[in-house]
């Protein structure tokens, strides 16, 4: 870890050695370029893998009041299979009725199996208690799709309604600002700041935004799962709070798997 | 309300891509209203649209027509400086272009907010972290002069950028109290100052 650490203060000091001589853009351009190599020097060490980690030991243990594991749990692909099954969701569940995200796919798990009350987690912080066991359980999972290709079931009415309804809400303005999804994501080759923006309404913006996430954060340490990712394009919206698995949530990310629909998964990604 | 109803009237004769559907569209207003809740600062009704936000909600702008209405209406709001002076320290503008603070929910106040102006706009000869969602404003006041119909253009655009381009991105910063006349006044001298760092290299 303290290697890792080391590396990322080298590129932050090339990033502050550069900017003596050069002009504002090519300065701009520069340090993007070096955000993306000291990602790149990362990638082979992603801190992520201590929380999968965790995931992978808490997937077996015994818990609720049905003091049972998450062995048997469909993620889509069959009871306990978990190689590639996030690649291919946000999926129509026969046995829910509902199109399901990992995350709330995972609650019914949670639910049905081991008979925990997951109405808790809307009340959690991130980071903390039963959502801190979530967001363990999702590295995990994700983990075991990497190197996969996207690939979301289009096929079922329910799933078309969901990109409808997702789509809506991409382009959906409002808040003190009047801002929707797409004010940011809505265009080819932009960015905040230094930020670079992927235009969400094409393959190619999709697939590197839906494929990277849930990611680790450098910034702030911290492993955050897609609904975490979207909850927080919606504070910096300046929206009220998606309730966490609600169907926005889960509507956007049909819109945004479907868009991106063949482009490789990279998780657990890792940002900024 | 009167600017409203106005407004209401025109989009309803307009046939606009989800008014096709009616029954979808039902049922994505009553998943919006299902999926939110108030937090801290921000009311759930915040999430519900003003009518322009409505008309600006798809991938492509609205008609002309409707473009023209909502500009014209939105231009009523723009309430000009009553002391009729329009700059104030480009210092403090600078901090305001800078910071991007305010109105999310992690906010204790909805006041004392940032402008967000380098988020999308470049400024300064100096600040290289600036986004391009915006226009380049680089040399603001050195390429345009300081003439009255500039100074006040630029106030309005400032106050209800929706007033001059219906769907624009850019937040309506006096109209939706986001940011004070004051903190206006100092963002124009940021912009117009011959020592600001927009125009001085």
């Amino acid at each position: 870890m303290r290697n890792r650490t080391a590396q990322f203060v080298m590129a932050a000091g090339m990033i502050a050695l550069n900017v003596t001589t050069w002009s504002p853009s090519a300065l701009a351009d520069a340090a993007t370029d070096e955000i993306a190599k000291y990602r790149e020097m990362l990638a082979d060490g992603n801190p992520s893998e201590l929380v999968a980690a965790q995931g992978e030991e808490l997937w077996k243990v015994k818990r609720g009041t049905k003091n049972a594991t998450l062995e048997q749990c469909d993620l889509g692909l069959g009871p306990g299979v978990i190689k590639g099954a996030s690649a291919q969701l946000p999926r129509y569940f026969k046995d829910t009725g509902r199109v399901q995200d990992l995350e709330t796919r995972l609650m019914t798990c949670m639910e049905t199996l081991q008979g925990i009350d997951t109405k808790e987690l809307n009340k959690t912080k991130w980071g903390k208690g039963e959502m801190e066991k979530m967001e363990a359980l999702v590295a995990y999972v994700v983990t075991e799709s990497n190197g996969h290709k996207i690939n979301v079931d289009m096929r079922p009415a329910q799933m078309k309604k969901m990109y409808e309804l997702g789509k809506m809400a991409f382009f959906y303005r409002g808040g003190a600002m009047d801002f929707s999804c797409a004010t940011c994501h809505g265009q080819p080759d932009k960015r905040i700041r230094l930020q670079d923006l992927p235009d969400l309404r094409e393959h190619k913006g999709a697939a590197a935004g839906w494929g990277s996430w849930p990611a680790y954060r450098v910034s702030n340490g911290q492993f955050w799962t897609m609904q975490h990712r979207l909850n927080d394009c919606y504070r910096q919206q300046r929206f009220p709070e998606p309730i966490y698995g609600s169907d926005v949530t889960i509507a956007l990310s049909v819109y945004l798997a479907a868009n991106g629909n063949g482009g490789p998964v990279l998780t657990p990604g890792l940002k900024r | 309300m009167k600017k409203m109803i106005t407004i209401a009237a025109i989009l309803a004769v307009t046939p606009l891509a989800w008014a096709a559907d009616d029954a979808l569209y039902a049922d994505f207003k009553a998943m919006m209203d299902a999926s939110f809740r108030s937090k801290g600062i921000v009311d759930k009704y915040r999430m519900y649209q003003l009518d322009f936000q409505k008309a600006c909600s798809q991938d492509k702008d609205p008609s002309a027509k409707v473009m023209q209405a909502i500009e014209a209406e939105q231009l009523k709001t723009i309430r000009y400086p009553a002391d009729g002076q329009y700059f104030g320290d480009w210092k403090q503008g600078e901090k305001i272009a800078t910071s991007g603070k305010g109105l999310t929910w992690k906010d204790k106040t909805p006041h004392n907010n940032g402008g967000g102006c380098y988020n999308c706009h470049q400024l300064s000869h100096h600040e290289i972290a600036y986004g391009t969602i915006g226009t380049s404003l680089l040399e603001y006041g050195k390429q345009r002069g300081n003439s009255d119909e500039v100074v006040k253009y630029t106030w309005g655009k400032i106050y209800n950028a929706k007033a001059f381009n219906a769907c624009s991105r850019m937040p309506r910063n006096g109209d939706a109290e986001i940011l004070t006349e004051q903190q206006m006044k100092h963002l124009m001298a940021y912009l117009f100052d011959p020592n600001s760092p927009v125009n001085k290299k």
